[in-house]
């Protein structure tokens, strides 16, 4: 078993257990599944909607190339300067350069999930920078020294109770439980850092070739402010963000906020076109867009299941996702948690490694029926599974499954099988959950159902 | 009761309905025939395959799924009650045998499978089996049926002429954990998801729940009873045979 | 080879296998529309009513339900009475602008210290004001929300770094809906965009205290929209 197995296996146990995490989560969602369901049923059609994003995304995520190229040579026209990252590492050592050579000491960053990817404030905090978290869920887990529970509300795991006590002490400021006042701490702690910060860094959210532009969502404002006040600012954005034109923004901006967060739009949505340019009063003297492959070059060479490139991050097949609701973010020990980091996490870190999380599925199809681009993502799951059974199998897996093949075809051995379950019943009633169980994996919390004497086909055969 | 075209029926008999739910498969049988249809069963059936093929064995699978096709090749139409073998013919064997010699056959039945209460109501026209079931039940929608073959309406609509019923929504649509041999590999989050349906259950103050899938109920009721919990589960054919 | 030649490589590798469209469930190549597939996008989005009257209504409702405030008036006279009594209500001293025929006529109305953020303008000192007041290019009256520019609302911190963000639009700027707010950019600036375009659909929010609801969490705290 990998470690990361193992590691799964051992978080799982333990949150599931955890009736709190269980309630806290719970509780969080339920507001966000009526305000969802309400925005959704105000669209004339959800559904015809869904069907056109996930054709746009088809469309420019099979054409990439062309898109990308477009993309870049409108944000170079305007004098953004722009970085290829084919790794991490690469994406890392471009944005510490840029630092270097701006002399850069703190930089200020709006959410970026993949900064988490490519463990960014790690490598610049090794070097010797200060980055800072804005966005205020970032901040708390920024302050517990964690990654974000989640791709979109980082810090639901909390109850105000323990952000209380961790304004208190890293803070030395928190008035009360309240979320109001607590976010009132953390807006004046940001103020001034925003006023004094040498960069500013953000994610994206789309990109649109027609145009050259960066769509950037966010509620606080704080991208915002992080896109106006620093000298220097750097976006770092993973190369499937791409939309073709600008227009389809007017689709894409209210889906991600209703398949999101439940809003009919996101409170900020921003495109950038440039740095500051002539005439404008404010804004970066320098803007670098840092491009990112990582292994999405990968993903996209499995035509199968490219469309998991179409994936927007909304979040939204984490919050309808049982497992997720059930294990918590952190669980999965990877940037993108959920339905949909179960699918693509094995393609950016090894089908081998990561498989557990494909097979850690119900496959109940909550997340596709969630999903705002269609993505296919239970059957990716599936695909997975096949992927990893066909080029590394279980031996004893595959041996039961031949030899309940064997069985399955042949009705003297199925009603033999049947007549053993039925007579070694006591047997197993007497070693029920314990070591000795050979069904100890679910007698230990579920009962078996008693067996009948007579099967369907004993009855059916008896009848004729 | 009304009487249609005499159609034969190929009743597909999954294996833990053959080998742990009898009544339920006795149940269908008898509703059928009442309809005035004739069922066959095929005895050489025991699996569609599902275990494996969800597993990523896939070869495995083919080996159970392929003499499953050939059994059911001249069938009329193929009625399965549990939507989640339902969904194994229906959208997984295509996907199966895409590109194998058995592909058109695939599709073929495929074409002619259906899930139990989709067929009573959507094929024959039917929702009053003259059933009484005098309790107050709650329905789990199996996430196959529900999702892989958009099966919401029927039961409901079935369960809605059933006499003495009382319905009552679960507050919650969610997975109820089963999921096949998840249930065995990940105990502990089956096992939590499978509390939160049970707890949902509670909140309805059901005496029953109800579903058109026995492994989901398996599921259920294994909990349930290991909880000391007064509420019982039951197949929805078996409902709809209580006269 | 250069990275970007390494990754634009690997794309076009990788895509030399066709995947399939998006619904059509493993058969590849389902024929592509001629147009876009956004292009009915206003007949799947939220229903906007047809007249003005009613939009501007809907602009009401949805501006309401965002928590920010909204006013349409019949005069200047009424307007600048509006901004004086909201000056007042609020107890603002400073307040920051930009240059416009709209802005200028609040200002003056104001009668307040202004920072003028036109020729460029000291940081801290529009940390220091009560309110931003910016022009817009658009009120949408699907969403409730204005859209802002960086060459027509006083440049990128002005909407957001003060405490109070108040629009001030005039009623030829509301727009139907979200299409019709991309096609109104789209034809009025193309291909020369300003740096920044921002949708800014209600006041700065976050939940992410236990998805509790607060306003004000690093932008403004209100938004006023006032429309002429
Ligand atoms: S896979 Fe779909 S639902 Fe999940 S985050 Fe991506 S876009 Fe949202």
């Amino acid at each position: 078993m990998s470690s990361f197995v193992s590691q799964f296996k051992t978080l799982a146990g333990e949150k599931t257990r955890d009736l709190r995490h269980r309630q806290v989560i719970r509780t969080a969602l339920r507001s966000y599944e009526v305000v969802r369901d309400k925005r959704k049923a105000a669209f004339q059609s959800w559904e015809f909607a869904r069907q056109a994003a996930a054709e746009t995304k088809w469309e420019a995520v099979n054409h990439l190339d062309t898109h990308l190229e477009a993309l870049v040579a409108k944000l170079e026209a305007r004098g953004t300067k722009v970085h290829w990252a084919s790794t991490g590492a690469q994406a890392c050592a471009i944005i510490a350069q840029i630092l270097r050579d701006q002399k850069a000491h703190s930089i200020i960053k709006s959410k970026a999930m993949t900064s988490e990817e490519i463990h960014l404030n790690h490598a610049l905090e090794q070097e010797g920078f200060t980055v800072v978290e804005s966005d205020l869920g970032e901040f708390i887990v920024q302050l517990r020294h964690e990654p974000p529970y989640h791709i979109v509300f980082p810090s639901m795991h909390l109850t105000r109770g323990e952000i209380q006590d961790l304004f208190q002490k890293e803070l030395g400021d928190a008035p009360s439980d309240s979320p109001e006042e607590l976010t009132m701490v953390a807006r004046r702690v940001m103020r001034q850092k925003y006023l004094t910060a040498d960069v500013g860094f953000t994610g994206a959210n789309f990109a649109i070739a027609e145009t050259g532009m960066i769509s950037i969502t966010e509620n606080e404002g704080n991208a915002r402010l992080t896109a106006a006040l620093p000298k220097t600012m750097i976006t770092l954005l993973g190369i499937e963000k791409i939309l073709p034109r600008f227009a389809d923004l007017a689709l894409f901006l209210p889906m991600l906020a209703t398949a999101g967060a439940g809003q009919p739009m996101t409170c900020y949505n921003t495109m950038y076109s440039g740095p500051r340019q002539p005439g404008e009063c404010d804004g970066p003297e320098a803007w670098h867009v840092v491009l990112l492959d990582n292994r999405r070059t990968e993903l996209l060479a499995d035509a199968e299941q490219r469309d998991a490139l179409h994936c927007i991050r909304c979040g939204a097949c984490l919050n309808v996702c049982p497992i997720f609701r059930n294990v918590g973010g952190h669980t999965y020990g990877t940037t993108y948690s959920g339905p949909v980091g179960s699918v693509i996490t094995p393609h950016l870190r090894g089908l081998q490694d990561w498989k557990h999380l494909s097979n850690a599925s119900s496959l109940c199809g909550a997340c596709t029926e969630a999903c705002p681009v269609k993505i296919d993502l239970h059957h990716h799951l599936l695909q997975n599974r096949r992927n990893a059974s066909v080029s590394e199998p279980a031996f004893f897996e595959r041996l039961a499954y031949k030899l309940f093949s064997i069985v399955a075809n042949e009705p003297k051995f199925w009603s033999l099988a049947k007549k053993l379950g039925w007579l070694t019943q006591p047997l197993q009633k007497a070693v029920k959950g314990s070591a000795l169980d050979p069904a100890k994996a679910w007698t230990k919390t579920r009962d078996l159902p008693p067996m009948p004497k007579e099967s369907f086909k004993d009855w059916w055969r008896n009848r004729k | 009761m009304f009487r249609r075209n005499r159609m034969t029926i190929t009743l597909f008999i999954p294996c833990f309905i053959d080998a742990l739910f009898p009544r339920a498969g006795i149940s269908m049988v008898e509703i059928l025939e009442r309809l005035g249809h004739s069922v066959v069963c095929p005895e050489a059936i025991a699996c569609c395959g599902q275990p494996p093929f969800n597993s990523g064995y896939w070869e495995e699978a083919r080996t159970i799924a392929g003499p499953v096709l050939e059994k059911l090749a001249d069938a009329e139409a193929v009625v399965i009650g549990s939507g989640s073998c339902g969904a194994m013919l229906k959208n997984f064997y295509p996907e199966l045998f895409a590109n194998t010699p058995q592909a058109e056959l695939a599709k073929k039945v495929s074409a002619r499978t259906w899930e139990f209460s989709d067929f009573l109501v959507s094929k024959l026209g039917v929702t009053d089996l003259g059933a009484k079931f005098p309790h107050k039940v709650t329905f789990h929608d199996g996430c196959h049926g529900l999702r892989e073959l958009g099966i919401k309406a029927a039961p409901r609509a079935l369960l809605g002429k059933v006499r003495g019923l009382e319905f009552v929504e679960l507050m919650e649509e969610s997975c109820c954990g089963f999921g096949g041999t998840f249930s065995a590999k990940f105990p502990m989050i089956s096992t939590a998801m499978g509390e939160v349906k049970c707890a949902a259950a509670a909140e309805t103050g059901a005496d029953y729940i109800i579903s058109n899938d026995s492994s989901c109920l398996m599921h259920i009721q294994g909990l349930l009873s290991r909880q000391g919990s007064p509420i019982k589960t039951i197949h929805l054919a078996e409902v709809l045979n209580q006269q | 080879m250069s990275e970007r030649e390494k990754i634009l490589g690997r794309i076009r590798e990788a895509l030399k296998v066709k995947a399939p469209r998006p619904g059509s469930h493993g058969d590849p190549l389902v024929q592509a529309a001629a147009e876009p597939p956004v292009s009915h996008a206003r007949d799947w989005l939220p229903s906007v009513g047809a007249s003005v009257e009613e939009q501007f209504a809907m602009f009401a409702r949805n501006a309401a339900d965002l928590k920010a405030e909204f006013q349409l008036f019949a005069g200047r006279d009424e307007l600048r009475a509006a901004l004086v009594s909201l000056c007042a209500a609020e107890k603002w001293r400073r307040i920051a602008s930009h240059g416009g025929e709209l802005t200028d006529f609040a200002c003056q109305a104001i009668g307040l210290p202004v920072t003028l953020t036109d020729r460029g303008y000291d940081v801290q000192a529009m940390e220091k004001c009560d309110a931003g007041i910016t022009e817009c290019d658009a009120l949408i009256a699907q969403t409730g929300g204005v859209v802002v520019n960086s060459r027509g609302a006083g440049g990128r911190a002005l909407s957001v770094l003060p405490p109070h963000h108040v629009v001030i639009a005039r009623r030829e700027q509301l727009v139907a809906d979200l299409p019709a707010a991309f096609a109104r950019l789209q034809s009025k600036y193309a291909p020369d965009f300003p740096s920044m375009i921002s949708f800014i659909t209600g006041p700065s929010r976050t939940g992410d205290i236990e998805r509790i609801l607060v306003l004000g969490a690093h932008g403004p705290k209100k938004l006023t929209i006032l429309c002429l």
